[in-house]
């Protein structure tokens, strides 16, 4: 009677430690689900006015203008171009900055050199800045998706 | 009734002796001894970080009374603790060189023991626990650097999510899971601060206690060219001598803390604007300046891949390899001699070195 006896010894432990199992599992999964943030409810916005006239803004120069929740560049090229921007880094999620004296977009944290077409020239950045459609009606520029 | 300090202590010796029995402990204090011999100031260091390690949960403590966690006030209330609170810019500054030393004396720890095989068998689970409290640290002082909300700390977060974000199929889901979201907002600043106060003690906690039991558990391990020497092994007791000298080296350690705090007082630098371009001259904590360098000089693409996650996975496979390091060296598991490793380590050492120093001195600013 061994073989039987240690038999349902061993079927009462599988239960039990299937059981323990199911229940780890049961009680990890809202945990690690709770882990994960929610999608933000923010809609995606395709255009944004910027805060500044067209005749503010000198040429040779660029400025940070929130573009939703994320920070666009505005550049005026030396000729006078109005050009825009997503002034997030292609590489790791820097912010962007205008060097007047290089004429060009730079990034701070890793030395990554965009030219004034958001093209990524020097550096370690993979792919060109974002590029948005400015538009000016009158006294406001307007930069929108999809340039 | 007892006469003096001595007699009142042996009294309430007697009662605890009377109740749970000591003499284990006893034997313990009597028979633990650390092997003398020309490398033994390597054993040290654990001790050094482990006393810097109570200096952070001290100040981190008084630090959490007036700190608030969220992006409208953790500068503020900063600024509040350095500039209003009596001695409060005294608490901080330990707290913030304190962590830096302790990641110092912390890697002179892993890579003394690296270099004297101490990892070997029957070693390999201190060696995992302790690779697993590197990884903690480093962790501990990457959230911590965020908790102020200046800039500095807001791109170095962002910089250091997106590393994790470069990881392959899951890298995504990590950097979201870091963040609390897209980016790093206020949301990612009460996750850190959850990591750095709350799930990173309690893993500490953990896994040093399982560490401090095994060092205790199987002594100190002796080098293996001493061992081989056949040399009769000198040793001396734990207590007093070994411990005495450890205080000598904790109260070092305690003044040049109190003399950095003092005369560098650490920088609060400016708030956080999640709309301003990143810093000239921006960079991390020195422990992660030698990655910082690296992703710097990798090229954008290395074949079709992009050059960061090149970089992300390379530093992965150094930790894996540390980390596995008892399980590869073949050799020295079986007594031999290991020069191998030896040199993948003299490798990796120089390497840090080389590359944190570059990125102190090179050029490519503004």
């Amino acid at each position: 009677m061994e073989p039987l006896a240690s038999s349902r010894r061993g079927f009462v432990n599988f239960l039990l430690g299937s059981g323990f199992g199911a229940m780890a599992v049961w009680m990890l999964y809202p945990v690690l689900r709770y882990l994960i943030p929610p999608k933000s409810g923010e809609a995606t916005i395709a255009s944004v006015p910027v805060p500044w006239k067209p005749a503010e803004i000198k040429a040779n120069s660029g400025r940070i203008f929130k573009f939703g929740s994320q920070p666009g560049i505005l550049v005026k090229t030396p000729a006078g171009d109005l050009r825009a921007f997503a002034a997030t880094c292609t590489h790791l999620n820097c912010t962007v900055q205008y060097r007047e004296e290089k004429q060009d977009i730079w990034c701070a944290c890793h030395n990554g050199i965009y030219d004034l077409n958001g093209k990524n020239v020097s550096g370690p950045p993979p792919r060109p800045l974002e590029p948005y459609k400015v538009n000016v009606k009158g006294d406001q520029i307007v930069v929108s998706k999809g340039a | 009734m007892p006469t003096s300090l001595a007699e009142l202590a042996k009294i309430l010796n007697a009662w605890v002796d009377e109740r749970i029995d000591l003499s284990g402990v006893r034997e313990l204090i009597r028979h633990k001894v650390v092997p003398v011999h020309r490398h033994t100031v390597w054993y040290y260091f654990g001790g050094m970080t482990l006393f810097l390690f109570i200096i952070q949960v001290l100040t981190g403590i008084l630090l959490l009374l007036y700190y608030r966690p969220s992006a409208e006030e953790a500068f503020e209330s900063v600024q509040f603790i350095v500039t209003e609170v009596e001695f409060g810019w005294l608490i901080r500054s330990i707290h913030s060189w304190s962590a830096n030393l302790l990641v110092a004396t912390m890697m002179i720890h892993l890579f003394s023991v690296y270099f004297t095989q101490a990892y070997r068998k029957p070693r390999e689970i201190t060696w995992l626990s302790g690779m697993s409290l590197f990884g903690i640290f480093l962790f501990f002082g990457f959230s911590g650097y965020l908790l102020p909300w200046n800039e500095l700390a807001y791109f170095a977060t962002k910089v250091g999510t997106d590393v994790a974000g470069q990881v392959p199929v899951v890298g995504h889901l990590m950097a979201r899971v870091l963040r609390g979201g897209d980016d790093v907002t206020g949301a990612t600043l009460s996750r850190f601060y959850g990591f750095h106060v709350a799930i990173l003690p309690l893993a500490t906690t953990a896994i040093l206690g399982l560490h401090l039991f095994l060092v205790q558990k199987q002594g100190m391990s002796v080098p293996p060219e001493i061992e081989r020497s056949g040399q009769p092994l000198r040793t001396m007791p734990f207590v007093p001598s070994f411990l005495l000298r450890d205080l000598v080296g904790w109260l070092s350690a305690l003044a040049v803390l109190g003399a950095l705090a003092a005369y560098f007082p650490w920088e609060l630098g400016v708030k956080a604007d999640p709309f301003a371009p990143a810093p000239a001259g921006i960079r991390p904590e020195w422990y992660f300046m030698y990655m910082f360098q690296t992703l710097k000089y990798i090229p954008a693409k290395i074949g079709p891949i992009d050059g960061e996650v090149v970089g992300v996975l390379g530093f992965g496979l150094g930790g894996l390899f540390l980390l596995l390091v008892p399980f590869l060296d073949r050799k020295t598991a079986r007594g031999e001699k290991s020069p191998l490793f030896f040199w993948i380590g003299v490798g990796i050492v120089t390497y840090i070195v080389v590359l944190s120093v570059l990125g102190y001195v090179a050029p490519g600013g503004k």
